[in-house]
Parts: structure tokens; sequence; C-alpha cells
């Protein structure tokens, strides 16, 4: 389970090349994530057009003329640019990607142009609500239709809706139109750097104790260091002991001090090594 | 040979750096939230130094420090302060004065082509339409859905297909206000949906562009042969220009999208999609327009003016405006 996870996290992962040349790793949106968003969008607007429908109601006191010709208006406007507007003014994102934390991009890395974001909108008329329209009400689209047409157009209809499970992208049919993407919209906080340590070191690690772990271990045991859950305390103990059989230390430090100076010399001596040129991947490599 | 009491390399680069770090989060974070023209003029100007600066100093970080949390924190930076940086940050005021005066009608132009092959599927329709109709009526039936005739098909009386050319008189503006309002948001779901489908190879845009033919040339026939052709065509046109024009226009963008998915030239199929797929979405953006202002123009004018000269005069100013709009608006822009 944990591992097919991590399998889908790795093939979400894309590189996009910013327009300075500097590469940037960005993570696509996942599928469920995606529906969410969309179903808390349908869900705002539905929210609007009967309020909007309710205040024009009660402006023009239920008369059928102006009353109707607004009201069938903002039900339009509602319907075909809500995505538009927003996506257009929040750089990519609506109510519902901000709430799942998702947001569009040019899938090349360029800027996100609005007739992009128009197009990618203006498609979900044949993506979404032609599918939704025959599948459910058949005799709006093509009343009388033979069986054989109704199949096809169901094939037709689930293959469209459910385009972003068949690509490796998640792309739904707008977004190959409009060249977007949707990623996880980043958000990482700067933790305290580890490396610093406000006393005086007091151990002592030779090279060839330093030259036992790799990056890999290295980044492990910073990920152990910055937990904060209770399992920590035993979770570290166990990593404590491993270390010193691994690399023979036997002074007498505690297991807090003892992780920290290890992991602070040991990411100096790599840093060292990185300088030179070496990579060392992890324990395996040399 | 050890790091010495100065501590690590990495550890004096992120404290050298990190104060720019923060003031761009900070930044961001505003632009987020309120948006990127919420920011002050001062900081505005200091966003994009401080995304250059943080994206040297990813460069930096990758190549000399392991402190992985770090490494991420500039790369979920940069990328954020990426997408303010290059997000769509125009006005919407200078998005829309730039789309009508120069992208719109350059687009039209650039695909000439195409709007001219949705075009003359249009007139091929009409023209077997109106053929077919007016040597047996019968076909009538099968071109024109029984419920948009409301009852104008070859068993009407003359007066009664008259009346439907004329009946302005009488009717609260209110309700044309409705009438034109329900027309519009007809009349742009069809032409969204003619764009739509050329995603489906373009095949249906052309039905679609045929079968509108068909019924426009099914009706004229009918009011030809009762001797109001004449006024049929007063009736249909001060609208109508605008209206053809707009549908054609979204045929011609689901062409576009149909060339680019059928014959992706120099680039793969995905990419040539996007780019063609950005530039029919200007035109079909630009036809809706002209469908609200034909919805318009059908919704109200037509049911006021029941003149056929000038329901004649309005029809020739709209066809002499989009000609010109087309032709010429926007070309000086161009280098």
């Amino acid at each position: 389970m944990t591992a097919a996870v991590a399998a889908e996290g790795k093939s979400l992962e894309r590189r996009i090349v910013t327009p300075e040349g500097i590469p940037l790793r960005i993570e696509l949106a996942r599928a469920g994530d995606r529906a969410g968003g969309f179903l808390l969008d349908l869900l705002i607007q539905a929210v609007v057009m009967i309020a909007l429908i309710l205040i024009v109601g009660g402006a023009t006191d239920g008369d059928e003329g102006w009353g109707l010709a607004f009201g069938l208006l903002a039900v339009f406007l509602v319907r075909s640019f809500y995505f538009i507007w927003f996506e257009i003014r929040w750089q990519g994102r609506t109510p519902g990607k901000r709430v799942v934390g998702t947001r569009v991009m040019d899938a090349t890395g360029g800027p996100l142009r609005s007739e992009a974001v128009v197009v990618r909108n203006l498609m979900r008329e044949i993506e979404v609500w032609l599918p939704i329209t025959f599948l459910f009400f058949p005799q709006l689209v093509w009343p009388d239709a033979p069986g054989w047409a109704r199949l096809l157009f169901s094939v037709w209809a689930f293959v469209f809706l459910l385009m972003p499970l068949f690509n490796r992208s998640r792309l739904r049919v707008g977004d190959m139109v409009a060249g977007t993407i949707v990623v996880v919209a980043p958000r990482a906080v700067l933790l305290p750097d580890l490396g610093e340590t406000a006393s005086e070191a007091t151990c002592t690690f030779t090279n060839e104790q330093l030259s036992v772990y790799g990056i890999y271990e290295l980044q492990v045991l910073e990920d152990l260091l910055r937990r904060t859950d209770p399992g920590r305390r035993d979770a570290c103990a166990a990593v404590e002991k491993q270390i010193r059989r691994k690399i023979g230390f036997e002074g007498d430090v505690k297991t807090d001090r003892f992780l920290r100076e290890f992991y602070r010399e040991l990411r100096a001596h790599l840093e060292r090594r990185m300088l030179l040129g070496k990579r060392k991947k992890d324990k395996h490599s040399r | 040979m050890r790091g010495g009491p100065g501590g690590l390399r990495s550890t004096q680069f992120r404290k050298e750096r990190e104060g720019a770090w923060r003031e761009l989060e900070r930044l961001v974070e505003r632009a987020e939230k309120s948006g990127v023209r919420s920011l002050p003029a001062q900081q505005l100007a200091r966003l994009p130094l401080l995304y250059r600066a943080t994206l040297s100093s990813l460069s930096v970080a990758r190549a000399i420090s392991l402190d992985r949390n770090l490494v991420e924190y500039l790369e979920s930076l940069c990328a954020r302060a990426y997408f303010c940086v290059y997000g769509t940050t125009r006005s919407l005021g200078n998005a829309v004065s730039g789309f009508f005066g120069e992208r719109f009608p350059a687009a039209v132009r650039r695909y000439g082509w195409h709007m001219a092959m949705a075009g003359l599927f249009l007139v091929l329709g009409t023209l077997v339409g109106h053929v077919l109709v007016a040597r047996d009526p019968d076909w009538y039936y099968v071109f024109v859905d029984e419920g948009l005739a409301g009852g104008r098909d070859p068993a009407a009386t003359t007066e009664f297909l008259r009346n439907g050319l004329y009946d302005g008189e009488g009717r609260s503006t209110a309700r044309l206000g409705a009438f034109a309002s329900f027309l519009f948001t007809h009349n742009a779901r069809v032409g969204m949906f003619a764009f739509a489908l050329g995603f489906v190879a373009g095949i249906p845009v052309y039905l679609l562009l045929f079968s509108t033919g068909l019924m426009l040339g099914a009706f004229s026939a009918l009011y030809a042969s009762r001797g109001l052709g004449v006024a049929l065509w007063g009736w249909l046109l001060p609208h109508g220009i605008t209206e053809l024009l707009a549908v054609v226009l979204c045929g011609g963008a689901g062409l576009i999208v149909a060339q680019a998915l059928v014959f992706p030239g120099r680039h793969t199929r995905l990419r040539n999609l996007a780019i063609r797929g950005r530039e029919a979405g200007v035109v079909v953006l630009g036809a809706i327009a002209m469908l609200l202002v034909a919805g318009l123009i059908e919704g109200i004018f037509r049911q006021l003016v029941t003149s056929d000269t000038a329901r004649y005069l309005v029809a020739q100013a709209t066809l002499v405006f989009w000609a010109f709009y087309f032709l010429r608006v926007g070309r000086e822009a161009r280098p």
C-alpha cells in the first residue's frame, strides 16, 4: 500500500524549467483532489446562482420581463465564466482549488495566458456537461436515439469524463487543448537549520566513521530529527544504537546530542565531498 | 579539516540569504491571499528581483547543501513566486481592450481559410436546403425541428407567416429583454459547443454548420414561395449577419482544433493542440461577445422596428462594421 502510494507520488512528479533556466520540481494534482475541487466549485456556483435568482426575483417583484432577462443572463454568466474569472484573477486558482490545494499552470513552464484559461474551461461543455446531460437526460441531446448510438455515446462520454485517468500527466481534454496542467500548490515551511549548534562539539568522529553513510542516510536522519510525534524518542534510541554499532563509536553522550552532532559532522563531511564533485548517494555507493 | 566553530558552509549560506527568502515569502503570501495587484508599487517592483535572487539561491543550495528541508523550501518558494511572477497578471480592463482591439481580429485574419471553410459549409447547407424545399415542400419537415418552427411550416397560411415577421407591435420592452437574454444564452451555448466539437476531429462541426444552413435554406424557400422572401431576410439579417458570422467563427475555431489534431505539423500532436487550441479560444471568446450583440439586436430591435427598409439598413450597417473590424482593426499594431 505504502509502496503503491510512493510509486504514484514518483510518477506524479514533473520538472518544469522556468524562463530563467532553473528546473523546478512540480507535483501533479491527484485525480481525487481535482474531482473534490470541481465538486466544491459546482456547489459554490449553485449557491451563487440561487442567491442571484432570489435577489433578482426580489428586486423585480417576480416580473417576468426584466426579472427573467437578468436572471437568465446572471445564470449564464456564472455558469460559463465562474472558472475563467477566478483562474484569471487568482493565477490559476478557483475557490474549490484553493481549498484542496491545487492550481493550474502552463505545462511548459511559461506564463499562464488568459486564453489558455478560457479554452480549458470552455472545453468543459463537451467534457462534463454533454456526457452528464446525455447520461441522465438523453432526450435533451438526441431524442429517440437508437440503442447503438446511445451505447456509443455512453462510451464516448466516459472516455471524456475519465480522460485524466488515462494519461500520465492527468490531463483532461481542456488541459490538452489549452496546454495546461493542474498541480499541487507548493507549500513548504523553512525549519530551523539542524546544522547549527549552540554548544561546542563534544564528540569527534574520524574520517572512516563518517565515510560509512551517504546522502540518503543523512536525509533519513534529518527527517527523524525533525519529527515531533511521540514515537520519536524510541525511534531515535533505535537509530542511535544502530549507528554506534555500525561506526564503532564508544563515547558517552545522550541520544539526542549524539544524533545531532553526528548529523552535523556527516553533513559537513558529505558537503565537502560534494564540493569536490563526489556525491555519495547512499551507504552502498563509494 | 572538520567544520570549525564557524559552522557548515551551507549553514552560513543560509544565514546570509535567509532575509531575502523571508521577504519574498511575505510578498508571495500576500499576493496569494489578495492578488498580485494588491501589492504596493514598491513591493511589486521588489517581487521579480527577490524571485530571481531566490532562484539563484536554489541552484546554489542544490550544489552545496544537503539540508533537504532547505532545498525543498526553496523549491516550493520559487514555485510559488513563479506563479505570482508568471501567472496571469494583466488587469481585466487591459486584457479586454487588448483582446478586442487586436488579438481577436488578428486571430480571425490568421485563420481566414478555416473561417472561409466554415462559412462555405453554412452557405452550401443554405443552398441545398433552399433548392430541395423549393422543389418539394415535404423536405421542410426533415430539416426544421418542429419545436423550432412553432407552426411556421408549409401548412401554415401566408397571413400567419407574415404576422410572424411583423408581430413586434404591442410587446412590452421588458418582455423583449427576457427574449434577448434567452436568445443570447442559447446561441452562445451553441457556439461554444461548435468549438468544443472540434476536438472530435471536426466532422461534427461540418455537420452542425451544414444542418444550420439546411434549416435556413428551408425557411427561405418556404417564405419565398409565398412572396415573403424579402421580408424574411429583412427579419433575419439585422441580427443574422452578426449571429451567423459568430457561428461561422466558432465553427472555424473548431476546425482549427481539428486540424491541429489530425495534422500536427512540426510539433507533437499534444503540443500542437495546445498552441492552436489557445488561438482558437481567442476566436470563440470574441464570437461569444458577437452573439451577445446579435441577441440584443434580435430580441429588442427586430421586435420594435417593422419597416423593411430600416431592417435592411441596419443589416447593411452591421455587415460594413464587421467587414471593417475584421479586415482593418489591430493591423497597425502588428509589426
